[in-house]
């Protein structure tokens, strides 16, 4: 096969994945925070046995039972695309990303969809313990399924525990502990749940605000409202300091992204954290890279202490790491992107080489190319990028993100300390603007998560998976026209789907919690 | 036992195979919705019909998760080269399995917007479209498919991909072939006995049910013409073999018969699969009042499909064939993962037994008591 992959075909296919990616994000967050809200709630009326707290959490779950088939539906789309639109991924570390996606499925899916059936089915054939236990597990199942799609992605973000093969041409799986246990998995697990329990406490509180503002439901809405503004306040903390655990770690494994995030074009020591910022365009619709924001608010030296816990440490900018020569926290001095992709080349053709001298069963040029091959791999997914300026991700989209996501974060912790002091101060039923505030906050959340999302992927752009595998070479060789097509039937179909489900969802709110409840054996 | 490269290989398989052959059997959902308006006259019963199947369906859905996953880490190179290639036979396998996900939890809810019958009519399409296109895709691990893998397409910088589909039909070829068609519409058929069976057994209503007995006769006459003629032909042709000393690939007659009387254990399990099915469906149309049908037929279509997939991967043969270059055809060693990851994904394949058991558990404890009229009046979580 020769050509070139039409560019237009990546688009598309980034494009549905995105498309794809976010809606799965629409549902997943709720499904999680859910599951620990109505977790506690159905613990309270087992402890208690006061059937408030039952009529509470089965509010709740009828909720989250509309919110779940949507997540898994948009899910299963998820895990096969990366076989039908990045078929090129799916051999070349397959050996790697497929491990993890598939103890999901076995450990965790089955777990959840198991006692789903339980919580939903059972309330009038299991016990009340048995039943408590469904309703975590049925939590526990869908948080373990993160844990091992977080896996993957931190993987993607942070290629470890992995070794070409050059015999079959991919990447292979050399330490299973490294890739379910590194350092960026576990942070970004903490960050992405602990940010949904965040996204369904504030539901929950929104969700409740409505009935006080309606003036029904008041002890229900109180009781609930409570419950979750605790988790949301615990939640919200930790995703905070996971969330400063994640900006460092892209520091060390993703300066490129870093740079974006705070359109940093040119490194300095000490360099300051962008609070809020306006980007400066040229008449040609280009950031200027010699003055990139117009307005802005720093925190003097905080992106240094933030990228390297040094307030003086340098942090090099997109042209740094563009043209290379400056010194590198282990003192060596960093290559250019024009020299990385020349070293990418060498090893792409060491490889051909190698493989050449095998079929030709020439030993010693086989050694001697594949000493070669070792010696460029770090550099192997350079060879695939076409300029150097195709390194750079979207500036703008990871600049301002970046600023909503952490705005927001910074909101929701303020939002959830004064629903508590309200709550404490009796006062939450009759703060009007409050409850207002608090239905206002629940699409907020919903940005805030996506906002993360996009800071995550389109940060890493454009790369599949960082420094070893650009997009263009993760490809199916598809018809363009293909992509575009299931892109809109997805497009429409998720749309239409969310629409239903906003309407449904909105329907079974006003019907309220059941007035009676006596199904318990 | 020899704990090699090999054996790994063979296990894993297996395991997709068993997981195959458990997605088919619980293919009784869809093939149970397929049956809601033939079976269910009143809104009663349909109502019983949708709610027997509504709670089992993410059974099915994880298993089809689980099937893709395993296949993904075990066999990456499947993954990538007939996703990535048979693009639409696959994507239109998904867009039947999305409406089938949503369609029981907002068919009864207020605020549907598209009203209950719709969201019906998504149960009874994926029902007939799902196991139909599940069938086809299955088929062509037989016929094969037109597709290269050139590994050394990667040192191509411009265009480094390495499998490629031989028409722009991208999967919907598959349809052009009537062997598959016709082990799809053996599927169908099969899925709707299944799903019969699996009514009699969880619905406690005398008319479902005798309209259900009648289902079951009906549907297995075309099920045994559709199933038996695929396997008959199956038997009488030739196959994709693999030459164990160079790995080359060839066509060998009667390869499949030929991997039957060469695999002795398998050939049982195809055939007790077999005896399986048609003792359910027997015990079911003869056995008046006979209700446990469904785990005779079930539990052999699970042995019969274990059997199938593994007489298309063991013994040499080339399980993913391609009809371009038949040199480009998938093998278990060709296609597999590294020795490392098939041994780490065997340590977590350990727990299987564990996961049936609460599965097994949890089942148990829902049926206990038979779906009836009642229950629909009084239950406030039914569909």
């Amino acid at each position: 096969m020769t050509g070139t992959v039409d560019l237009a075909l990546i688009d598309w296919s980034r494009a549905q994945f995105a498309l794809t990616a976010i809606y799965h994000w629409l549902f997943v967050p709720l499904t999680l925070g859910l599951a620990v809200i109505m977790g506690v709630m159905e613990t309270l009326y087992y402890k208690s046995g006061n059937e408030f707290w039952k009529r509470t959490a089965r509010f709740w779950m009828k909720l989250f039972g509309i919110n779940f088939a949507i997540g898994v539906a948009t899910g299963l789309i998820l895990e096969f695309e990366f076989g039908t639109n990045w078929s090129n991924y799916s051999w070349f570390v397959g050996d790697i990303f497929g491990a993890p996606l598939a103890i999901e499925g076995i450990l965790a899916f089955f777990m959840e969809s198991t006692f789903i059936a339980v919580m939903f089915f059972g309330w009038n054939k299991v016990s009340k313990g048995f039943h408590l236990a469904s309703t975590w597990l049925t939590g526990l199942g869908a948080t373990i399924s993160a844990w091992w799609i977080l896996v993957a992605n931190a993987w993607m973000q942070y290629p470890v525990g992995m070794e070409f093969n050059p015999d079959t041409v991919r990447n292979e799986m050399v330490d299973f502990w490294a890739v379910a246990t590194s350092p960026v998995a576990v942070n970004k697990f903490f960050h992405t749940v602990l940010s949904s329990w965040v996204l369904g406490a504030a539901f929950v509180v929104g969700v409740s605000a409505w009935f006080l503002w309606k003036r029904r439901e008041k002890q229900f809405a109180l009781a609930s409202m409570k419950v979750a503004a605790c988790t949301g306040l615990v939640a919200a903390v930790m995703t905070a300091w996971t969330g400063d655990q994640s900006g460092y770690h892209v520091a060390q494994h993703q300066p490129m992204k870093l740079a974006a995030m705070e359109a940093l074009y040119e490194g300095q020591k000490g360099a300051s954290l962008v609070a809020v910022g306006i980007l400066n365009r040229t008449e040609s619709g280009e950031i200027d890279p010699k003055n990139p924001l117009i307005a802005e608010i720093k925190i003097p030296n905080m992106l240094s202490v933030l990228a390297y816990r040094d307030k003086n440490s340098y942090v090099p900018g997109i042209n740094n790491l563009l043209h290379g020569g400056y010194t590198l926290p282990d003192g060596s001095v960093a290559l250019s992107a024009q020299e990385k992709m020349n070293r990418g080349k060498m090893a792409i053709a060491a490889l051909g080489a190698y493989r050449q001298a095998k079929n030709n069963q020439d030993t010693s040029r086989a050694e001697q190319e594949l000493k070669t091959l070792r010696e460029n791999m770090p550099y192997f997914g350079y060879g695939y990028i076409r300029e150097p300026g195709d390194l750079v991700p979207n500036v703008t989209l990871n600049f301002y993100a970046f600023r909503v996501m952490v705005g927001l974060g910074g909101y929701l912790i303020l939002f959830f300390v004064v629903i508590l002091f309200l709550a404490y101060r009796k006062q939450l039923a009759e703060m009007r603007w409050m409850q207002w505030l608090a239905m206002l906050t629940v699409p907020l959340a919903y940005l805030a998560s996506q906002a993360g999302w996009i800071v995550a992927e389109c940060g890493r752009q454009p790369w599949a998976i960082q420094d070893l595998l650009p997009v263009n070479a993760a490809i199916s060789s598809l018809e363009t026209s293909s992509v575009q097509t299931t892109f809109f039937i997805f497009l429409f179909l998720f749309t239409l789907l969310l629409i239903v489900e906003i309407r449904i969802m909105l329907k079974a709110i006003v019907a309220g919690p059941e007035q009676d409840v006596k199904l318990t054996k | 036992m020899i704990m090699d490269y090999v054996f790994y290989q063979e296990y894993w398989w297996f395991l997709v195979s068993l997981l195959g052959g458990l997605l088919v059997f619980l293919l009784f959902v869809q093939g149970g919705n397929a049956l809601i308006f033939s079976l269910g006259k009143n809104e009663t019963e349909r109502k019983m019909i949708v709610n027997s199947t509504g709670r089992k369906w993410e059974f099915t859905f994880t298993t089809l998760v689980t099937f893709g996953g395993a296949f993904f880490a075990s066999f990456p190179l499947f993954y990538s080269t007939s996703f990535g290639g048979a693009y639409w036979l696959w994507m239109l396998i998904l867009f039947s399995f999305v409406l089938q996900a949503v369609s029981y939890e907002y068919q009864s809810k207020k605020g549907n917007l598209l009203g209950r019958n719709t969201y019906r009519a998504f149960l009874v399409l994926n029902g007939i479209m799902g196991p139909f296109l599940l069938g086809c895709a299955v088929a062509t691990f037989f016929t094969g498919s037109a597709f290269t893998v050139s590994k050394g397409q990667l040192l191509h910088e411009a265009m480094p991909v390495i499998s490629s589909w031989g028409n722009s039909w991208h999967g919907l070829d598959a349809l052009g072939n009537v062997w598959n068609v016709v082990l799809g519409l053996a599927v169908v058929f099969l899925s709707r006995v299944l799903g019969a069976l699996y009514l009699i057994n969880n619905i406690s209503d005398q008319m479902i049910e005798r309209r259900a007995r009648r289902a079951v006769a009906v549907n297995t006459v075309f099920f045994l013409i559709f199933f038996l003629s695929f396997v008959i032909r199956l038997f009488l042709t030739e196959g994709f073999a693999v030459d164990p000393e160079n790995g080359r690939i060839f066509m060998e007659p009667f390869k499949y018969w030929n991997n039957l009387l060469a695999l002795p254990v398998v050939a049982v399990i195809f055939l007790l699969g077999v005896a399986g099915v048609l003792a359910g469906i027997l015990a079911a149309c003869f056995g008046s009042g006979y209700r446990k049908g469904i785990w005779w037929t079930g539990s052999g279509t699970v042995l019969a499909v274990l059997g199938l997939l593994l007489l298309a991967g063991y013994n040499h043969t080339a399980y993913y064939p391609s009809t371009l270059d038949l040199q480009s055809s998938l093998t278990l060693a060709n296609s597999c993962s590294s020795e490392f990851t098939l041994k780490t994904m065997s340590v977590v394949s350990l727990l299987i037994p564990f996961v049936l058991a609460y599965i097994f558990y949890a089942w148990r404890c829902i049926d206990r008591k038979k779906i009836d009229a009642n229950e629909m009046n009084d239950d406030d979580h039914t569909y």
